[in-house]
């Protein structure tokens, strides 16, 4: 654990309550951009990047959350793919993975850990 | 909190699982004792290790997956002791943990009655893998075999011996029958006509006295005092729970074995739970692994701040024994006062069939299958769903016989190479063969094994309707629920979502669902709330559950822009509004084209300038268009008889009225309509869900038409009406589709799927035939009244302005990763790749 902390940078994204209930937002981190998730129904965060391999869309904050059995899952708005939020795996057939990073909440603040 | 759990059975492991998926890892510490020195494995299908499963493909999960979740596992080290006051366990090995709670998962022992001779060697019991190596050694030297128990497990047992090559097997049942807890007489007779056709000896009403034989097992002796010579035994009469340990620390357990549990699985002692084989639970004992599992989730639930309780457990079954088909199902065997018996038997081919049904002949109350069980699903929902019978209720075990075959529509009517996902270019062939012959039985498993539907998803609902067809065709039992969250059609979903008075999405799944929700009921619960009480589809914590265009109330376009389109109602628009749409497309820089229903469409809009554009087209008298929305889009017409020469009535003006009528009216579908004002039919009425055409003395009304990747003509309902009349039937009928369309369905397929056709919408519509046109036309009206402009409460409240920006951390910023291209003189979204 100690090594991962070394390496990582926890910048702070937004408050809690800028993020809608079940859904997500867009974060903007230097030149990228992250897709944030406060999963009010498990009580969970989760980060991924925006853009969706697809079709190279930056719209996965946009997207629906939920979960497949028991994993949680975005569907991309454009065309209904989705992912794991959790291993960032595509969910519905294709071999794409996405970026997941690490979130913290402290003091109503959310942080998304990024390794430098 | 430290949660320790004794035994790593199945019911054991699922309890971890179960624990972990609902509090996450490292929430709770959990400890493992197993007695074997494998992790848990698939008891069920034991009997597939002889016929060339490893020990490996029967594990449940590897050693490595505990360590992953956490969860410190001691295999080979059974508990010895347990001290209540304290809350410690004491193992073989040596070790000591403290519990906060403690879960008995030690499951059962075969039982084994007190023969003398039991102990010889070439006598086993068939409970665990070591079980069964030490058979398969012993098997090699064996040449007669012969099994004690004729019940289920009993039969699997003789199968294994078949497997382990021991041909000259014999099974010995103590009772009058084979299978006594689950058939009756006759059901067991064929069963046991079967196994012997196939080479098994059986007998019954018999009771083993001696095992006969040295050190090793030569012969058996039974009651009348005749032997047979066997030289290897299995004894499968039945379980014991293991109690032992409980009984050892004063935990409450039955005469005949078993710890005392109560609804929660608790036992006498509030920090033990018992659960799987080892629990009775009101006198019973769960001999499968499907009530265990419940037991499993309970506690776990009940550990998580959840509260459940175990109610029993259907004990339905089907299964192959030996290749035969056995299944029993609700109550099978019933006295005569509870109601009457129909049973059907084959003895050719071996196939014996029973239904106990109620006095009234409604309902199956249970029933018994041998030979044959390929209706055990649709019976078995039948009986648990109290589905009323047919009027001869034998129909449902032999088939139909005679009368009319029943006419198809929809999706059978398409012929085989009929493209249903244009994107993949697969046929309805190519879908009804993944179901037919690689087993596909969802929409998921045809999107991963066909491709079909992972493009556009716009042949989603035609690939559902396959499927089901499909299945049917096949014998199979098709309920048409939702999604693995709802185990409703959306009709039953709509009606229960209005009966329990719930607005929002969270509180439908709280109350109607299970797990946390998907991209398929979502939006078609966000929609049965619009259509139920059309309130702002924003609010109530529903944005979430919307799909992306409905939560931006705009289109989504390439490139991560929207589309917006102002409402035009009839096409009809004042120079001075044109100008407004033709300065808010200079300023926000936006792409402009004209609809097919007569609108302008502004493209290429950030999603932070979507509030900026509708402040504008409010402030001059536009509203929303809900293009967005499964939704009233338009109401087309021709200029009508103000102006033209061979104009009959006044066609504007009545798609004005419609369109105000019916705007923002969310549905299963989109809704398009059209008023033509003469026969010529310049606005295409027959082409829309519905459609009105003026005549000399009224207008006629068409229903069920749409363009789209299979246009279909619209279908007369009535003829030579008046304008109110036409909209009360409009009332009725667009009320009635809301309430029983499947989700995504448009107007022309839910007619298609309509048992009875446009005779049967026609007499629901106009003549009032199921008496709920008043109640229709009072539900219409509620949501008439309701009707706001969603973009208007947006443009007035900060707080949903604020969702409106694409980086949450610098709301100025726009998505830099929009691309433009010029194009004519405009722009357009670039190119994906």
């Amino acid at each position: 654990m100690l090594t991962l902390e070394q390496t990582m940078t926890w910048f702070t994204a937004c408050r809690v309550e800028d993020v809608p209930e079940n859904g997500g937002v867009c974060v903007k981190y230097k030149d990228e951009q992250i897709a944030l998730f406060h999963f009010t129904r498990r009580g969970a965060w989760y980060a991924t990047q925006n853009e969706c391999p697809h079709r190279q869309q930056m719209a996965l904050s946009r997207g629906m959350i939920g979960s497949q059995d028991e994993e949680p899952k975005v569907a991309c708005p454009f065309h209904k793919k989705t992912f794991s939020l959790q291993s960032g795996k595509c969910l519905s057939g294709d071999d794409y993975v996405i970026k997941t990073y690490p979130v913290k909440v402290e003091d109503g603040f959310v942080y998304i850990g990024m390794e430098e | 909190m430290k949660i320790v759990i004794i035994g790593n059975g199945m019911v054991g492991y699922k309890f971890c699982e179960k624990l972990l998926a609902k509090k996450g890892t490292g929430t709770a510490e959990l400890v493992v004792f197993g007695e074997e020195m494998r992790p848990a494995y698939d008891r069920v299908h034991l009997s597939e290790y002889f016929a060339g499963k490893s020990a490996d493909e029967l594990t449940l999960a590897p050693a490595a997956w505990y360590a992953d979740n956490g969860i410190t596992l001691h295999l080979g080290d059974p508990v010895q002791s347990i001290d209540r006051v304290h809350q410690t366990v004491h193992s073989f090995k040596g070790i000591t943990e403290h519990y906060d709670y403690l879960v008995l998962a030690t499951g059962s022992a075969a039982f084994v009655p007190p023969i003398p001779g039991v102990e010889k060697q070439g006598v086993f019991i068939y409970r665990t893998i070591e079980d069964l190596e030490m058979m398969t050694d012993y098997a090699r030297h064996a040449k007669k075999g012969a099994v004690i128990g004729g019940g289920l497990l009993g039969l699997e047992a003789a199968k294994a011996m078949l497997d382990l090559g021991i041909t000259d097997t014999q099974v010995i049942e103590f009772a009058p029958r084979l299978m006594p807890r689950q058939i009756d007489d006759a059901g067991s007779h064929t069963l046991r006509t079967k196994l012997e056709a196939l080479g098994l000896h059986i007998r019954t009403n018999t009771n083993t006295t001696a095992i006969l034989g040295d050190e090793h097992i030569t012969a058996m002796q039974f009651a009348d005092d005749s032997t047979i010579e066997v030289d290897m035994l299995v004894i499968s009469a039945g379980i014991k729970p293991r109690d032992e340990l409980a009984k050892l620390c004063g935990l409450e357990t039955g005469h005949r074995g078993g710890i005392v549990v109560n609804d929660q699985l608790s036992t006498n002692d509030p920090h033990i739970f018992a659960i799987g084989e080892c629990a009775l639970h009101k006198g019973m004992i769960y001999g499968l692994v499907a009530p265990g599992y419940e037991m499993a989730d309970v506690v776990a639930a009940n550990l998580c701040g959840g509260s459940k309780s175990f109610t029993g457990f259907d004990m339905s079954t089907k299964l192959k024994l030996i290749g035969v088909d056995v299944a029993s199902f609700g109550d099978p065997f019933i006295n005569a006062h509870e109601g009457r018996s129909i049973t059907w038997e084959d003895t050719h081919k071996g196939v014996y069939k029973r239904i106990n049904v109620s006095p009234d002949g409604k309902h199956l109350l249970g029933g018994i299958l041998v030979g044959d069980a390929d209706q055990y699903n649709m019976l078995l929902q039948t009986c648990k769903n109290k589905v009323v019978l047919p009027p001869n209720p034998e129909d449902v075990i032999l088939g139909a016989r005679g009368g009319a075959a029943d006419s198809g529509a929809g999706v059978t009517s398409l012929p085989d190479d009929a493209l249903i996902c244009s994107c993949e270019s697969i046929t309805k062939l190519d879908i009804c063969q993944a179901v037919s012959e690689k087993g596909c039985e969802t929409v998921d498993a045809i999107k991963k094994c066909t491709k079909a539907g992972t493009g556009c998803g716009g042949c989603v609902p035609m690939v559902k309707d396959l499927v089901n067809h499909t299945l049917k065709a096949n014998g199979k039992y098709v309920r048409n629920v939702l999604c693995e969250h709802f185990a409703y059609s959306r009709q039953e979903l709509f009606d229960l979502v209005k009966v329990h008075d719930l607005k929002s999405y969270e509180a439908v799944l709280d109350k109607l669902g299970k797990g946390d929700g998907c991209e398929t009921c979502k939006p078609a619960v966000a929609s049965i709330i619009a259509s139920l009480w059309n309130e702002m589809i924003l609010q109530k914590g529903n944005a979430t559950a919307q799909d992306s265009n409905d939560r931006y109330l705009a289109n989504i376009q390439k490139g991560g822009t929207y589309s917006v389109v102002p409402r035009i109602p009839g096409g009809e628009i004042t120079p001075e509004k044109l100008i407004v749409i033709g300065q808010v497309a200079v300023k926000y820089n936006l792409y402009t084209k004209i609809t097919g229903g007569q609108r302008i469409d502004l493209f290429g809009a950030h999603v932070s300038d979507l509030p900026l554009i509708w402040e504008e087209l409010i402030a001059a008298g536009f509203e929303s268009g809900h293009a967005y929305g499964k939704a009233l889009r338009t109401v087309k017409s021709c200029v009508g008889s103000t102006w033209c020469r061979f104009g009959l009535h006044d066609s504007v003006s009545y798609a004005i009225r419609i369109e105000e009528r019916y705007r923002g009216l969310r549905a299963p579908h989109k809704l398009k309509s059209a008023v033509s004002g003469c026969i010529r039919e310049c606005a295409e009425a027959q082409s829309k869900d519905f459609g009105i055409i003026a005549t000399e003395k009224g207008w006629n009304l068409y229903v069920c038409g749409n363009g789209g990747s299979k246009p279909q003509h619209a279908l007369l309902l009535a003829t030579d009406i008046d304008s109110d009349t036409c909209i009360q039937y409009i009332d009725r009928f667009l009320m009635f589709y809301i309430k029983t369309a499947d989700p995504l369905t448009r107007t022309a397929t839910w007619l298609n799927k309509m048992e009875g056709g446009i005779n049967y919408l026609r007499n629901v519509v106009v003549n009032d035939s199921l008496g709920i046109a008043a109640q229709l036309e009072a539900e219409m009206q509620l949501l008439v009244d309701n009707y706001k402009c969603e973009w208007k409460e947006v443009v007035d409240n900060p707080e949903l302005r604020k969702r409106f920006n694409h980086f949450v951390n610098a709301p100025a910023e726009k998505d830099p990763s929009v691309q433009f291209q010029p194009m004519r003189e405009q722009k357009r979204a670039a190119e994906w790749k």
